[in-house]
């Protein structure tokens, strides 16, 4: 798992999209992929052109969320290892006190939560946020 | 006349993405508009617009001249034996709608409506509805490997029950160009006698001569915005005798001769189906739209386009892990593949990202994505402006997308 500052780092150091691009790439090629029995028809965010699947659990021993995503998309996947890195394992305060689209900003990749892209990364922000907010 | 210099009548293809030129190959969802087009909807609202056929003034007359005169204009586009045989819809999906609500009494439980399984959404889901109505049977016809149409499976599908064909002319997610008159023909024959036929021409209008007298279909159904017109605005085409013998789609002014609260009686045609006050400056926009392809020596520009397209072809297959989705015998606009590796939206951002516009994903065409077992593709669609440049751009954006997977 990434951690969100040396991703922030990384993504400064870039000065044109291809860079930028193939480190998306490779983040999404190092997550581990969910396991088969998790990628269900129940499991899979709606609207995406692609598909994503969530599953969060509530680890109520840490109060925290546990979330894992997967995509059948690289860039997608790539995009899915950055929100874990902001989201993942945090308490569900946190997880709503989060910035997402700050962070998007910051690193250049604000167009990939546009709702006209359908790649599924702003609905699948908001089901981790409606995971929280269960929580 | 080259695409080079059509290119500069659409202002809109100067655009800059990202510092680099764009290269529009998202033509199938919708083409460009030339600057005639736009300027004859500034027209129609600087000088023209009022409502039509209502009153008794100058503007009211400018307005009804100009919505009837781009009537004209269409049913000599399509070669319609009679201009109140053109309908105003909102496009391709209100005319298979329109026609689909009007039916009914066509058919009854038992009867068959066949498709194909690689028709747009908008010529499935209205038929669904119509079949639902009237416990008639939505069935498809399969595809061949190549893309084209098994007409061995068609000619068996068609029967004494068949009482609807419904086929798009081309394909908007492979290209395919299908043999609509042989179909047409093969329906006639082999169906029932009063088997009706319906064409989804969306894909064909922008590129080849339509004649729905030489192509004997019975409804033929197309949008404006796909054929350099303007958005909002498309047409149905139907035989005179049928659109007078089926009832009214939608209620409302315009449509009716007299109107009592307990009956109305309705108006002749066309305008027993153009209910409401019509999308006037679409009507005249779609109007300059007729006349601009009028002035191009179109089939000069498709046989370019063909050329361009074939040129494409070759390269892309040698393009590192692609492969072609669709190699139907005929081929019209549009190219689809995928990446044996990337996902189709991978290749699309890829390619977005270095000012190449196309379009990735399932196409309206679930059915036919599933037939092929894809979640998707990535489609580029070609028209008459594009030229060698962008053939050459997009190939080579897409040998660096491939390095990316
Ligand atoms: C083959 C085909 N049929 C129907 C349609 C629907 O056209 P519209 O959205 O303009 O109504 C399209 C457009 O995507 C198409 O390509």
């Amino acid at each position: 798992m990434s951690d969100l500052q040396e991703i922030r780092d990384t993504f400064e150091l870039f000065d044109d999209w291809e860079d930028k691009y193939r480190f998306l790439i490779e983040l999404g090629k190092d997550l581990p992929p969910l396991a088969q029995e998790h990628r269900i028809e129940a499991n899979l965010i709606r609207g995406c052109q692609s598909q994503v699947w969530l599953v969060a659990e509530q680890n109520a021993a840490h109060d925290q969320l546990d979330i894992a995503l997967d995509s059948d998309a690289h860039i997608v996947r790539g995009l899915s290892a950055v929100v874990l890195a902001a989201l993942n394992h945090k308490s569900p305060a946190e997880i709503l006190a989060f910035d997402i689209e700050g962070l998007f900003t910051d690193l250049d990749l604000l167009q990939h939560l546009s709702p006209t892209r359908g790649n599924g990364l702003r609905a699948m922000v908001a089901k981790i946020r409606e995971h929280a907010q269960l929580a | 006349m080259s695409s080079n210099s059509i290119r500069t009548d659409f202002p809109i293809l100067a655009t800059e993405v990202r510092g680099k030129p764009l290269v529009y190959l998202d033509n199938a969802a919708t083409t460009q508009k030339p600057q005639c087009v736009i300027d004859a909807i500034s027209h129609y609202y600087e000088t023209q617009n009022s409502n039509v056929h209502r009153a008794a003034h100058y503007l009211a007359d400018l307005a009804t001249t100009a919505v009837e005169s781009s009537r004209d204009k269409l049913a000599e586009f399509i070669n319609a034996p009679a201009r109140e045989e053109v309908i105003f819809t909102r496009g391709t999906t209100e005319s298979i709608n329109l026609i689909a609500g009007c039916l009914d009494s066509h058919l009854q439980p038992g009867d068959q409506i066949l498709i194909s399984h690689a028709e747009h959404h908008a010529n499935i889901v209205p038929w669904q509805m119509l079949a639902a109505r009237t416990g008639a049977q939505l069935i498809a016809c399969n595809l061949l490997d190549s893309g084209d149409l098994d007409l061995d499976d068609f000619a068996q599908k068609l029967g004494p029950t068949t009482k609807l064909v419904a086929i798009g002319h081309v394909s908007n997610a492979l290209g395919t160009l299908n043999p609509v008159r042989d179909i047409v023909q093969m329906a006639k024959a082999e169906g029932n006698k009063d088997t009706l036929v319906l064409l989804d021409g969306a894909q064909a209008v922008g590129h080849l001569s339509v004649d729905v007298q030489d192509l004997g279909c019975d409804f033929y159904a197309f949008s404006g915005h796909k054929m350099f017109g303007p958005t909002g605005i498309g047409v149905v085409w139907g035989r005179k005798a049928l659109l007078e013998a089926m009832p009214p789609w939608q209620g409302g002014g315009e449509m009716i001769r007299t109107v009592s609260i307990t009956e109305s009686t309705y108006n002749e045609l066309p305008y027993k189906y153009e209910a409401g006050t019509p999308n006037m400056a679409g009507i005249v926009g779609l109007g300059a739209a007729v006349d601009y392809l009028n002035t191009l020596p179109r089939d000069e520009l498709q046989a370019q386009e063909d050329k361009l397209i074939a040129w494409t072809l070759s390269q892309l297959q040698q393009v590192p892990g692609i492969r072609l989705v669709g190699e139907p015998r005929q081929r019209i606009g549009a190219i689809s593949f995928v990446h044996n590796e990337g996902h189709p939206h991978d290749l699309g951002t890829l390619l977005d990202q270095q000012g190449i516009a196309v379009r990735t994903g399932h196409h309206c065409a679930m059915p036919l994505m599933d037939h092929l077992k894809l979640p998707g593709t990535v489609r580029a669609s070609f028209c008459l402006y594009n030229q060698q440049d962008d053939a050459q751009r997009f190939i080579d954006a897409l040998h660096k997308a491939v390095t990316f997977l």
